[in-house]
C-alpha cells in the first residue's frame, strides 16, 4: 500500500490528517468563542454536541485522526533517524531560512499531546463523557458547561495557573501549525516558485485563525479571574 | 586583505567502510587565506606524508564547482559556511586565525563511508537509472525550433537541471532525505514536453528507488535548499509530490 510504503504516501497521510485536525480546531475554536458573548448560546452548543450520535461519530473520527497522525509521526521519526546512518554529525550549523519549529515538529507534537491529555480530563471527561455514561463527576451539571468553564478558569490561583498552562499549550500548537499548514499544502503539491511565499503567509494566517478563538477565551477568563482576586 | 593564519583541523578518520571512525586534530601553521579549502587539505596531506602518516582521503575532481565530487561537511554545513558554492569553491578567508575547523563526511545510511571523508554516492546513480532519463529513438537530429517551449518553463527546467548530484541535500537534511535531488531530477524532465510523456512512470520509479535505498522522509524543513550549492528551489519538491500523487491516483 503506497500510503504506508512510499515516503510521499506517508507525507500525504500526515498532511491530510493534519489538515483535517486543523479544520476541527477552527470549528472547536468558533464554538468556544460563543461563551464570551453568551453563556446560553454556549450551553446550547454544548447540548448539540453532547451525547448525540453525530457528535459521538465525530469524536471517534477525531480520535482516529489523532492516532494516525501520532503513529505516523513516530514511524517517520524512527525511519528518519535510521537514515542518518551509524554516526551522527559532531557539529550541526544553523541553516539559514530553516525555522526552529520545522525541525522540532515531534517535540512540539508531544507538547500538544501532553496538554491534550490534561484538556481531555478537564473538559471532555467531565462534559461529553459524563453525559454519555451518566456518571457523577461531581463537578457540575453536564447541561451547564459555561458555568463549569468559568469556575475552572476563574478560581483563584488555580484558575490562573490553568490559564497560563493553556496559553503555553496554544503557543506550542501555533508553532506546530505555523510549519504544519504550509507544509501540508506543499506536500499535496499546491506550491510553486510564485506561491512559495504566499503559501507560507496563508499557513501563518490559518494557524493564527485556528489558535486565536481559544486564546481569546482563555484571556477573557484570565482577565475575569484577576479582576475577581 | 588575505593573511596567513594558523588553524586546527579536526578531521573524521575512518580506515574503511566497516571500521570505527574517530576525530583526529591536526595543527596547520601559516595557511594563506587565498588558498581554497581543498588546497588547505592538500597542504595538510603533504604535512602528514612528511610525517609518514596516512593522508586524509577525500573526493574531488573539477575544482570549479560543476562536477559535484567534493563533499565535506565543514563546521556543521555541507560545502562549508558559505552559501551556494561547493567545497572546492570555499576559501580559507572564510575562517579566522586560531579557529578549529571540523570536517566530517556526508552522514547518510545510503552514502556509506569508503574512507575518511570519501563516501559512496552510488545511491544517486541508482535513482537516476530507475527513471531519470527520456527514452528516445536516436534518429536524425530534429530542428531546434520543432518543439516550442516557453522561456519561463525552459528557465525553470534549467534551474532544476543545475543540480550536480553532490548529495549535500541528503547530508544537510535532519531526516537524511534525498527529496530535493529526486525532485530536481524529476522536474528538469517533467517541465519539458519531451519528458512529460514518461513523467508519471518516472516519478513513481525514482521515488520507489529512493525509499528502497534507505533515505529518510521529507518534512519540508528547507535545509536542503538552504545548503544546496546550486540553490535548487524547494518548489521542485512540491512538483515531485504533485507528479507522484497524480500518478498514484491515476492507478
Amino acid at each position: 500500500m503506497w500510503l504506508k510504503d512510499s515516503s510521499i504516501g506517508r507525507k500525504f497521510v500526515m498532511s491530510i490528517s493534519g489538515l483535517a485536525l486543523v479544520l476541527f480546531l477552527i470549528f472547536h475554536g468558533c464554538m468556544n468563542l460563543a461563551v464570551v458573548f453568551s453563556e446560553d448560546a454556549y450551553n446550547m452548543i454544548c447540548h448539540l454536541l453532547g451525547a448525540n450520535w453525530y457528535a459521538l461519530i465525530g469524536t471517534i473520527g477525531l480520535a482516529f485522526l489523532v492516532l494516525v497522525h501520532f503513529c505516523y509521526a513516530i514511524y517517520l521519526t524512527i525511519q528518519n533517524r535510521a537514515a542518518r546512518g551509524n554516526d551522527r554529525y559532531a557539529v550541526t550549523g544553523k541553516k539559514e531560512g530553516v525555522d526552529w519549529a520545522s525541525e522540532n515538529m515531534l517535540v512540539l507534537g508531544f507538547c500538544v499531546l501532553g496538554f491534550l491529555v490534561l484538556h481531555l480530563y478537564n473538559f471532555w471527561f467531565k462534559m461529553q463523557f459524563a453525559e454519555i455514561t451518566g456518571i457523577e463527576t461531581g463537578a457540575f451539571d453536564p447541561q451547564n458547561g459555561a458555568a463549569y468553564v468559568k469556575a475552572l478558569f476563574t478560581e483563584p490561583v488555580w484558575g490562573q495557573i490553568y490559564c497560563a498552562l493553556y496559553l503555553i499549550w496554544l503557543a506550542a500548537l501555533w508553532l506546530h501549525l505555523n510549519h504544519g499548514v504550509w507544509s501540508a499544502l506543499h506536500t499535496l503539491g499546491w506550491n510553486n516558485l510564485v506561491w512559495m511565499k504566499r503559501i507560507k503567509v496563508i499557513g501563518c494566517i490559518i494557524a493564527s485563525l485556528a489558535i486565536a478563538p481559544f486564546a481569546i477565551v482563555v484571556l477573557y477568563y484570565l482577565g475575569m479571574g484577576i479582576a475577581m482576586l | 586583505m588575505d593573511q596567513y593564519i594558523d588553524i586546527k583541523v579536526r578531521v573524521w578518520r575512518q580506515a574503511g567502510p566497516k571500521a570505527q571512525g574517530h576525530f583526529e586534530t591536526y595543527e596547520l601553521k601559516h595557511v594563506f587565506q587565498g588558498a581554497s579549502f581543498l588546497e588547505m587539505i592538500d597542504i595538510l596531506n603533504e604535512q602528514l606524508v612528511a610525517e609518514h602518516k596516512d593522508p586524509v582521503t577525500y573526493d574531488h575532481d573539477c575544482r570549479e564547482g560543476i562536477c559535484g565530487m567534493c563533499s565535506m561537511y565543514v563546521n556543521g554545513h555541507p560545502h562549508g559556511p558559505d552559501s551556494a558554492i561547493t567545497t572546492c569553491q570555499l576559501h580559507m578567508r572564510k575562517f579566522k586565525d586560531g579557529e578549529t575547523i571540523t570536517v566530517e563526511p556526508w552522514r547518510s545510511r545510503a552514502f556509506p563511508v569508503i574512507k575518511d571523508l570519501m563516501v559512496d554516492r552510488g545511491a544517486y546513480d541508482k535513482i537516476m537509472q530507475a527513471g531519470g532519463f527520456v527514452s528516445v529513438n536516436t534518429g536524425g537530429v530534429p530542428d531546434a525550433n520543432a518543439i516550442p517551449i516557453p522561456k519561463p518553463v525552459a528557465d525553470e527546467a534549467m534551474d532544476a537541471a543545475s543540480c550536480i548530484g553532490c548529495g549535500a541535500c541528503a547530508a544537510a537534511c535532519k531526516n537524511g532525505s534525498a527529496m530535493l535531488f529526486v525532485a530536481a531530477k524529476v522536474s528538469q524532465l517533467a517541465l519539458l514536453p519531451q519528458g512529460k510523456i514518461e513523467a508519471a512512470a518516472r516519478a513513481k520509479a525514482m521515488v520507489a528507488k529512493m525509499d528502497e535505498l534507505g533515505f529518510g522522509n521529507c518534512t519540508n524543513t528547507g535545509a536542503c535548499a538552504a545548503e544546496c550549492p546550486k540553490s535548487v528551489s524547494l518548489a521542485n519538491i512540491a512538483r515531485l509530490n504533485r507528479e507522484f500523487l497524480c500518478a498514484k491516483f491515476q492507478d
